[in-house]
């Protein structure tokens, strides 16, 4: 009945140094020590504690990169979720892939796979971009907890507790909803030996963007420097954006 | 009070007689918060690991579930470096030829495969020939042919090339230039491709025993250990994995070795094993200087000649103007001054070192210990239920400084006689765990004891009054003449701990300031190390006596942990109560070099293994 989809990256460990390749093109990242993003494995925690405490039956963990990513998957498998899905993207799209894509692909499978809650991480800590759940609710239409420090399941409702600039916000969505981990959530568990080598026997399902509707990711455009705000204003009218 | 430390250290032993008679539940707690009294009143506490710290009478550990998951294996291997991984490899290959089902587990400390691994390195491709014909056509990253071969006798400003005769150890015609982290991780695919099960992130943490006292497997760490010792609600109990024979190959100095030697008396007819700290970085440096296949080594300067050192600079030809450089510096060095990371960060100023670097980028930084016994040290290698293979016995070719080309030899020749036993249908053992003697009579019979013996008397000519000098003579003379058929074996000097002099009998270095382009300070090289822990866990730097520290290292050698660890762990801070000072362990900081655990004077510092994927995240080292 109850699904929850959580969402979880592969990022370059905190603790590494990163590199800029010679050519400037990006960081470097083969052989580099990769782990789960922090704020994904809080919201992996939160969702396996839900299904512990029976609000919901099913966590399913999704990852969307190159074939690498499923290590990662299998570390949120050993931590508790049931079944994974690896969008599979590599190469050129995956480095061009951003939050916007990201969130059409959540909100795809979201919508396939009847979820009633999508958690994911407050932000990724390669990009800090603290996108793709804002994205992600806006393009389902559901409502969004973002920065939870407490979630509690209340009949048809979330009970959500909010870390914003001046101090805790407490509200009220109703399910369906978009829920991102902050960091005082909870304390993520480790995923022991033999978990892991039972989640050697979960289930990870492969697919590709497209399967889900959803296309490459556009060619960034260049942008444009202006010199005053009215200038700003008339392109923004010229180009049709207000 | 004086008194109370000495009663401290012997506090274990008399106690438990003690403990007996009187009421052992008050008492228990008595032991732990009476030994923790007496401490603070002098030493501040700082070990709370559980080797140290027993849980079964802790009153924080009551009711805690300690049952651990266990599960069967046919061979598990500690360590996934070149020897586990060789011996993993050899295994799965004789069972897939021979159509014969064999379970192998392969747990590693590191996040991932080569993740700790650091060597120079010159790879000789012996073994590697003999363990895939068609390495080349896999994809193994040798992509780098030595092309020259250069050595050097430093002095401060000058350097005197010393000729690379054909038949001299250090010639390395016919090798090739590796990352071996990148080939550890080569090895890693390979071996998983052929059904090894590979665990990464998962350090062994105990030796697991039968009734009968053999080997029964290992467990892995547990995880969920708050900094003073106490469970975290996180925590979780370690696995077991039992198995019939377990390979421990956890590189050099292993701190579960360091158990089995004690467990199974395996260096009664052997010397002490004998070490050095090697340390290293990466740099990207100027096109222009770059020598893709140039091999160059150093003897000398920064090193008097009786400190026993050299150093190597390694030009990469993959893609990058890449050069691996650094400096090795054996740990039987006698002034407590000597600092082996200061000394690398001023050896890169000679001019011959500088000219190549200037305008270069450093990229990574890492240390390691590594053996320098040889043939003398060799231990007894296989006990019921286990064996110790690659650099953890030992096999590493001194002079040559190479020990890939034998660890991976020694993995290899482990499986070839591990298998039939393994795969028996009746398994005919006297004992629980698996006796496969015939292991160290193939390895006596190998291509590794004959170049280890030849070699045998080069590293202890050095021992001598003429230092550098005699040992190069002696190489000169009976190695490249005689290739070591004297009938003579020269000793080593006995233990590295024992060799340092009080700081009052010995001067201290002046070493030059880092000057942020060619030499760099301590701290910003850790953190090029990418290595990290769990901050809340008990620190796995063990003392078995907290107040040693000060009352013996400080006192006697002025604190040389300060100065031989390469990653900053030891520090000698003053007391906030005002006068003295105490040891600080920045567990955080360690790069699982194990240095400190052989060169402390007073054997009192006890590596054990963090939380597994804690440590270095090394690229290619």
């Amino acid at each position: 009945m109850s699904r929850v989809l959580v969402g979880v990256k592969r990022v370059i460990d905190y603790a590494v140094k990163i590199r800029v390749k010679p050519d400037h093109s990006g960081v470097v990242t083969d052989g580099v020590k990769h782990s789960m993003n922090p704020f994904c494995e809080i919201a992996v925690e939160e969702a396996v504690k839900l299904k512990e405490k029976k609000f919901i039956k099913e966590v399913v963990a999704v990852s969307c990169g190159p074939t690498q990513v499923t290590e990662t998957i299998r570390t949120a498998l050993a931590m508790g979720c049931d079944r994974g899905i690896h969008v599979e993207v590599s190469g050129k799209d995956y480095e061009a892939m951003g939050p916007l894509q990201i969130s059409k692909i959540f909100a795809a499978l979201a919508k396939k796979e009847e979820a009633s809650l999508v958690i994911l991480g407050k932000q990724a800590i390669d990009d800090d971009c603290n996108q793709t759940g804002q994205m992600t609710a806006a393009l389902l239409d559901w409502p969004q907890g973002t920065f939870a420090s407490e979630v509690t399941i209340d009949g048809e409702k979330v009970k959500v507790v909010r870390e914003i600039d001046g101090g805790l916000e407490t509200i009220k969505i109703s399910m369906p909803a978009v829920l991102t981990a902050d960091l005082r959530l909870n304390t993520p568990r480790y995923a022991t030996l033999p978990n892991i080598m039972k989640a050697k026997k979960k289930k990870i399902a492969n697919m590709k963007p497209a399967d889900l509707g959803v296309d490459e990711p556009p060619t960034r455009l260049a942008g444009v420097k202006v010199e005053t705000v009215d200038d700003l204003v008339a392109k923004l009218k010229a180009n049709g954006t207000i | 009070t004086r008194e109370c430390l000495l009663t401290n250290a012997h506090a274990h032993t008399n106690i438990s007689q003690a403990a007996r008679q009187k009421n052992s539940d008050t008492f228990s707690c008595g032991l732990y918060t009476w030994r923790w009294k007496c401490s603070s009143a002098v030493t501040p506490r700082i070990t709370s690991h559980y080797t140290i710290c027993p849980r079964d009478k802790d009153p924080r550990w009551e009711g805690v579930e300690m049952e651990r998951f266990a599960d069967e294996a046919d061979v598990v291997i500690v360590g996934g470096g070149p020897a586990g991984l060789s011996a993993a490899i050899r295994l799965k290959q004789l069972a897939n030829e021979q159509e014969k089902e064999l379970r192998v587990c392969l747990v590693e400390k590191a996040s991932q495969i080569g993740a700790h691994t650091l060597s120079g390195a010159c790879l000789e491709p012996s073994a590697l020939n003999e363990l895939f014909s068609d390495w080349k056509e896999r994809g193994a990253p040798l992509n780098t042919p030595v092309t020259e071969d250069v050595f050097s006798l430093l002095t401060k400003k000058y350097r005197i090339p010393v000729p690379m005769l054909p038949g001299l150890p250090m010639n390395n015609h016919g090798n090739y230039i590796v990352r071996l982290g990148h080939f550890v991780r080569w090895l890693g695919e390979q071996a998983e491709e052929l059904g090894v099960e590979i665990y990464p992130g998962y350090a062994a943490a105990e030796v697991l025993f039968h009734e009968d006292g053999s080997v029964k497997g290992i467990a892995t760490n547990d995880v969920g250990i708050a900094k003073d010792g106490s469970p975290k609600d996180v925590f979780e109990r370690g696995m077991e994995l039992h198995a019939k024979v377990t390979l421990f190959g956890e590189g050099c100095h292993g701190h579960l070795a360091k158990q089995l030697y004690r467990q199974f008396n395996l260096r009664e007819n052997c010397e002490p094993q004998t070490y050095a700290i090697g340390l290293k970085e990466v740099w990207l440096i100027d096109e222009k200087k770059w020598r893709p296949g140039r091999v160059e080594h150093s003897v000398g300067w920064p090193l008097n000649r009786n400190t026993y050192g050299g150093s190597f600079l390694y030009h990469l030809n993959e893609g990058e103007p890449l050069v691996a450089l650094g400096v090795v510096v054996g740990l039987d060095y006698t002034n407590p001054y000597l600092s082996p990371f200061r000394e690398f960060q001023r050896w890169k100023h000679h001019p011959f070192i500088a000219k190549t670097l200037e305008g270069g980028n450093r990229i990574a930084y890492g240390a390691r210990a590594l053996n320098e016994g040889g043939y003398q040290c060799l231990p007894k290698v296989t006990f019921p239920g286990g064996m110790l293979i690659g650099c953890s016995p030992g096999f590493m070719n001194v002079p040559k400084i190479k020990g890939t080309h034998t660890a991976m030899k020694s993995g290899m020749l482990a499986a070839e006689a591990i298998f039939p036993k393994v795969t028996a249908k009746d398994l005919a053992s006297e004992t629980a765990g698996l006796h496969v003697p015939e292991y160290e009579d193939n390895l006596k019979k190998s291509w590794i004891w004959k170049e280890l013996y030849s070699v045998r008397n080069i590293r202890p000519s050095f021992h001598s009054y003429f230092g550098l000098y005699g040992g190069m003579v002696y190489t000169g003379v009976f190695y490249w003449i005689l290739r070591g058929k004297e009938p003579w074996t020269l000793k080593h000097a006995g233990l590295d701990s024992a060799q340092l002099r009080p700081a009052k009998e010995c001067t201290a270095i002046e070493y030059p300031k880092p000057d942020g382009k060619l030499s760099f300070d301590l701290l910003s090289s850790v953190a090029l190390s990418g290595t990290n822990h769990e901050g809340d866990q008990p620190p796995h730097l063990t003392l078995k006596d907290d107040s040693v520290p000060v009352a013996n290292n400080l006192a006697i050698y002025d604190g040389p942990e300060q100065r031989f660890c390469p990653a900053g762990v030891y520090e000698y801070v003053p007391l906030e109560t005002g006068e003295g000072m105490r040891l600080q362990i920045n567990a955080q900081n360690c790069v699982h070099c194990k240095t400190c655990d052989i060169k402390d004077p007073s054997q009192n510092i006890n590596w054990v293994v963090p939380e597994g994927s804690g440590g270095p995240a090394y690229n290619g080292m």
